[in-house]
């Protein structure tokens, strides 16, 4: 550029100010500081270890663990590893967020509707709710489930039952669990035939209304092929389901499925407390749909519920979807306070037991983080999937 | 003022009409009042038996606690114990002066025509650390040193929260202007380490702050507890921060930072002088929430053997003397965080709102 | 080439800062000797073992092994701090180097010892598994127990020791995995679980924190071998040999007869076995690194061993648990030290 004179230096600024130059140290020390830094905390880590005798390696999950576990959603028994105690916290995990993500969006969204209520009552306790749950911690919260529900529910002996198929007790909530025999398999084809048709209906519907205008009671008719198909189904297959009914012996109830109290009282706390921040999110989503929005659609006729489910949600979606999943996000990593009271999740089974039994502390910890590291960003990848979705039809 | 302008129409109703309008407007609604109505009752009733009419406020001892109501006794008589821990008895004006120092700091900020109010709130982000720093572990200019270990109670809970979020600040700034800055390689490293923090549960990282960073570190090299511990909720808070503040840096419009560079000032004055003010202004809010979830998740500590407010309460409801008296504890500490967070929140809407009418562009 | 010599230059000042990064390895003693104190891990509150009052103030039989510890090194029983951890925090502190000796009712096995980097000091303590159930379920013995729910704490021999037993008789049982013994028994007393089971010192110790002690009893069977012992960070043995016989100096006091009451005339005693555990006569403190009259200050300020057993655990105490294997070798129990010589 500058050629002007015959010097060979090159000119223009020198390069300590020249800001690519710059960005460019200054990245290259970034990074080597963050090398530098790993490489010392596991040369440390290493060393202590190596001289403090601490085993090493991830040999430990293939011996066995020889400790129960009080809930398993896959097989297990004292007899199996340690990798297995890992599968069975992380299921315990994954159904207590999923549980709890359940609950809390609904009833999340019944308290943000209930909070813009034009009942005055309703609206107000609605408020009540949501400022003293969200202001006080949720750890106490499960204690407080936990503990003082707990002392208010009968021994077994004592159960409260429902027609002899039910029974609570404070050891749990015990219920009959089906048995497939035989010709199970074709009852579940129906029910899943009858799936299949509800969910071809409603497209068919769709596209007659969208064609024609006239609207098909999706829902009623949907709902009945729904109860009524595999209602039919069972008895047309000749009762193929057997129930095992839970009965007192010994000191417990014994088969049928059974809700422990742990995961009762984690599912309750974690559901109310994700609940009352769910509703403020949903209420300022249908706040920020403007009132014109739902002015118009009142005077094209469409009722209140109409409104509301055609045209307000749809759009306050966009403004609830990203802090929603923030607040899925939340509600799983707060499932790890299930260790305060003993209900098996990934925390209190691997990170609790296992590490204490192997005493390998950097490994068992290590791939606990990743576990939710992996949840977050699956879960952040949905969301970000749907969001586009969403999105897109906005342009 | 013209004297053309209508004040708008007074809209009051008679109490009949009122109660008409917002509770029986409908017949669901009617339905609706008279369910609520009904649980109300039968629920409210017991509660404040339990709570006021029944309890038992003062005496001497577990014998007094006969009631069927609340037994308050067992509060009123554990309360110091709640309150400083183990913290000794001859030295706890110093925590007394923390808490008026405190108290001074922030409650002008609720009464908006306090003079000065801004620097009272100044010193209780500067001034009152440093005091802190002195006072409580004590050591200096003859004040007995009091160790970590006997510091428990409403106090550690404060300690917890108040220096993780003053320490989580700086950070967070630095991570957020990371995170949005040009450079790659920085931006990458950022987004890492907030997306990681961010990710795992508060527990996992005490744990590892409280038993595996003696690990990571060289030999002989070794921390208190109470310090790892907030250095882990250091850390972890600082990621929540960085991901607030950058909100506040994107809503900044274009053209000041334009603007800024127009006026050939560097990064960091541009960023110093003329963004992170404003972008601050804007996250009061948000990092008042910050604190809130921050202070209500201190109670976690309890899980890896401090004894904060609610650990306190915890280790001394088992204590044979006094029968059941669990719930009061709960209920206790349940008041003692309500009664902070559901004041701060206020404080945070107040100044939303605020805020709100004066900046949106 | 601008660029490459700005990257050598960051590298120079990296290296720099590595090579300077590595500190020396100072010995525990030594690091005690710097901090003044000896850093001790203990329960979270179990009565008789270790449990704080109001104002922070330890007491119990592992709290007292430190204390011992501390007089040792000090010639103070107070330079000794506590650091409260639930059972699965443990080892991680003591591997870290948190604490300097773990004294937290712990069990002496095969693993513990020789995969988590640990060495076991001795047995303060000759314990055994049991179980604790409410009495309105008349079961008088563990056989009965099929089906029942346990309560259990978390990250103990315990755990592994139930599921063994069980599984040895056929019998089934749902374990509840508590963090703490504090929820353990608010988890037996609301009713959670029938049968709460536990090293049988820690049944008295729990049953004594019941609303109602009496509404539940300890049954007859003993399950496993639970030796309790202080612990070590392995690979230091000058500290390994210290605390290994500061318990071992306790117990040879009890046997010579020495306690803290008659210690200072037993300093005049003739006795060439108490002249060398108070430090009158030969250099026993000073092969393990320790002033010559450690052991007369161990003495003076804890006690000997029976001392502490009956000051905390013993008859009288709330726990009201007999010596029996705790005793010495002499009087039908399997106490034995070494001699000091």
């Amino acid at each position: 550029m500058n050629s002007q004179q015959p010097v060979s230096k090159p000119s223009g600024p020198k390069p300590w100010y020249d800001p690519r130059v710059r960005a460019l140290v200054f990245q290259a020390l970034a990074l080597a500081a963050v090398f530098w830094a790993g490489w010392v905390l596991i040369d440390n880590t290493l060393a202590n270890m190596e001289s403090r005798g601490i085993s090493t390696g991830f040999g430990f999950l293939d011996q066995s663990a020889g400790f129960g576990i009080i809930m398993h959603l896959i097989p297990y028994d004292a007899t199996m590893s340690y990798g297995r105690t890992f599968w069975v916290g992380l299921l315990n995990t994954l159904l207590v967020s999923f549980l709890g993500i359940v609950a809390a969006t609904i009833l999340g969204f019944l308290l943000g509707v209930a909070r813009l209520s034009s009942n005055w009552l309703v609206a107000r306790l609605a408020l009540v709710y949501i400022e003293v749950i969200r202001n006080i911690p949720l750890l106490l919260q499960i204690f407080f489930w936990y503990f003082a529900v707990l002392r208010n529910l009968p021994a077994p002996r004592q159960s409260l039952e429902l027609a002899g198929l039910a029974f609570l007790n404070n050891r749990g909530l015990y219920l009959p669990d089906p048995v497939a025999q035989e010709g199970a398999g074709a009852l579940f084809a129906i029910c899943l035939l009858a799936v299949v048709a509800v969910v071809v209906l409603r497209i068919w519907a769709k596209r007659r209304q969208r064609a024609t205008g006239r609207i098909f009671p999706t829902f009623r008719v949907g709902l009945a092929i729904l109860v009524l198909v595999p209602a039919l189904g069972y008895l047309a297959t000749g009762a193929p389901i057997a129930w095992d009914v839970p009965e007192l012996r010994g000191f417990n109830y014994r088969g049928g499925l059974t809700l422990i109290p742990e995961l009762a009282a984690l599912w309750v706390a974690l559901s109310l407390y994700t609940a009352a921040f769910i509703a403020e999110i949903v209420r300022s989503g249908i706040l920020s749909v403007s009132k014109g929005q739902t002015e118009a659609s009142k005077a094209l006729g469409l009722p209140n519920g109409l409104t509301l489910r055609l045209v307000v949600i749809p759009q306050a979606m966009r403004v609830i979807i990203p802090p929603l999943t923030s607040q899925y996000l939340n509600l799983t990593k707060n499932s790890s306070l299930a260790t305060a009271i003993g209900y098996p999740d990934l925390v209190a089974v691997f990170m609790g037991t296992t590490l204490n039994q192997t005493g390998q502390a950097v490994e068992v910890v290590a791939m606990t983080m990743a576990v939710y590291l992996s949840i977050s960003l699956f879960i952040s990848l949905l969301m970000n999937l749907y969001n586009r979705a969403v999105a897109i039809k906005e342009r | 003022m013209g004297g053309s302008v209508m004040k708008p129409p007074v809209s009051r109703l008679a109490p009949v009409q009122w109660i008409r309008q917002n509770l029986f407007s409908t017949w669901y609604n009617t339905l609706l009042t008279l369910a609520v109505g009904w649980l109300l009752v039968t629920s409210v009733v017991p509660v404040f038996d339990w709570l006021i009419f029944g309890a038992t406020f003062s005496g001497d001892g577990p014998g007094d606690c006969v009631g069927k109501g609340a037994c308050w006794l067992f509060i009123n008589q554990r309360l110091n114990f709640f309150i400083y821990g183990f913290y000794p008895d001859a030295e706890q004006w110093r925590v007394d002066i923390m808490f008026a120092l405190l108290a001074l700091s922030f409650v002008p900020q609720f009464i908006d025509r306090f003079p000065g109010r801004t620097w009272f709130g100044l010193f209780g982000l500067t001034g009152l650390p440093l005091c802190g720093y002195i006072l409580i572990p004590g050591g200096w200019f003859g004040l007995e040193p009091v160790d970590s270990s006997k510091w428990g109670g409403l106090m550690l809970t404060l300690v917890i929260a108040y220096v993780g979020i003053i320490a989580s600040l700086p950070i967070g700034v630095l991570l957020a202007l990371g995170r949005r800055s040009e450079m790659p390689i920085i931006r990458g490293l950022c987004i890492v380490f907030i997306e990681v923090w961010r990710a795992v549960p508060l527990i996992t990282v005490l744990f590892m702050a409280s038993v595996m960073l003696p690990l990571f570190l060289p030999e002989g090299m070794n921390f208190e507890k109470l310090l790892r511990a907030l250095i882990g909720i250091t850390l972890w808070q600082s990621a929540y921060m960085a991901e607030v503040i950058r909100g506040g840096l994107q809503a900044i419009p274009r053209g000041q930072y334009e603007a800024a560079s127009a006026l050939g000032l560097g990064y960091w004055r541009r960023m110093g002088l003329v963004i992170l003010p404003q972008a601050l202004k804007l996250v009061i809010p948000g990092i008042v929430n910050t604190f809130i979830a921050l202070f209500k998740d201190t109670t976690l500590v309890l899980i890896i053997g401090l004894f904060d407010v609610l650990g306190a309460v915890q280790s001394t409801v088992t204590d044979p003397a006094w029968q059941n008296v669990a719930t009061e504890g709960y209920v206790f500490v349940a008041f003692c965080f309500w009664v902070f967070c559901f004041g701060i929140s206020r404080y945070s809407q107040n100044l939303e709102r605020k805020l709100d009418t004066g900046h949106k562009t | 080439m601008i660029k490459t010599r700005w990257i050598a230059v960051g590298a120079a000042l990296v290296i720099g800062a590595i090579t300077s990064a590595s500190a020396t390895a100072a010995t525990t003693l030594e690091n005690i000797k710097k901090k003044g104190h000896v850093q001790c891990g203990v329960t979270t509150g179990l009565p008789g073992f270790s449990q704080p009052d109001e104002k922070g103030n330890w007491t119990g039989l592992d709290v007292d092994t430190c204390r011992a510890v501390a007089a040792a090194v000090f010639g103070d029983a107070k330079a000794v701090e506590f650091t409260p951890l639930t059972a699965k925090e443990r080892f991680t502190a003591l591997q870290s180097g948190e604490i300097d000796v773990l004294s937290r009712n712990t069990t002496w096995t095969l693993t513990r010892d020789a995969s988590l980097g640990l060495n076991f000091t001795g047995v303060n303590y000759y314990d055994g598994q049991g179980f604790l159930v409410s009495k309105e379920l008349g079961v008088s013995d563990a056989k009965d127990l099929d089906g029942a729910t346990v309560c259990i704490q978390s990250g103990t021999t315990t755990e592994l020791n139930l599921a063994d037993y069980f599984r040895a008789k056929g019998m089934e049982f749902t374990p509840i995995v508590f963090d703490t013994s504090e929820q353990t028994v608010q988890g037996f007393s609301s009713g959670r679980c029938d049968v709460l089971t536990s090293d049988r010192s820690q049944l008295a110790a729990l049953r004594s924190k019941l609303p109602d002690p009496n509404s539940a009893v300890i049954l007859p069977n003993i399950i496993s071998k639970e030796p309790l012992g202080p612990v070590v960070r392995q690979g230091d043995d000058e500290w390994f040999n210290i605390v290994k016989w500061v318990l071992f100096v306790q117990i040879n006091a009890e046997e010579l007869g020495v306690t803290s009451a008659n210690v200072d005339d037993m300093k005049k005693s003739d006795n060439p076995s108490v002249k060398r555990l108070l430090g009158t006569d030969g250099d026993m403190g000073a092969k393990l690194g320790l002033a010559a009259d450690f052991g007369y200050h161990i003495i003076k300020q804890v006690g000997n061993y029976g001392e502490m057993y009956d000051r905390n655990v013993g008859p009288g105490t709330p726990l009201d648990l007999e010596r029996g294997l705790n005793a010495l070798w002499s009087d039908g129990g399997i106490m034995y030290a070494p001699p000091v010589r």
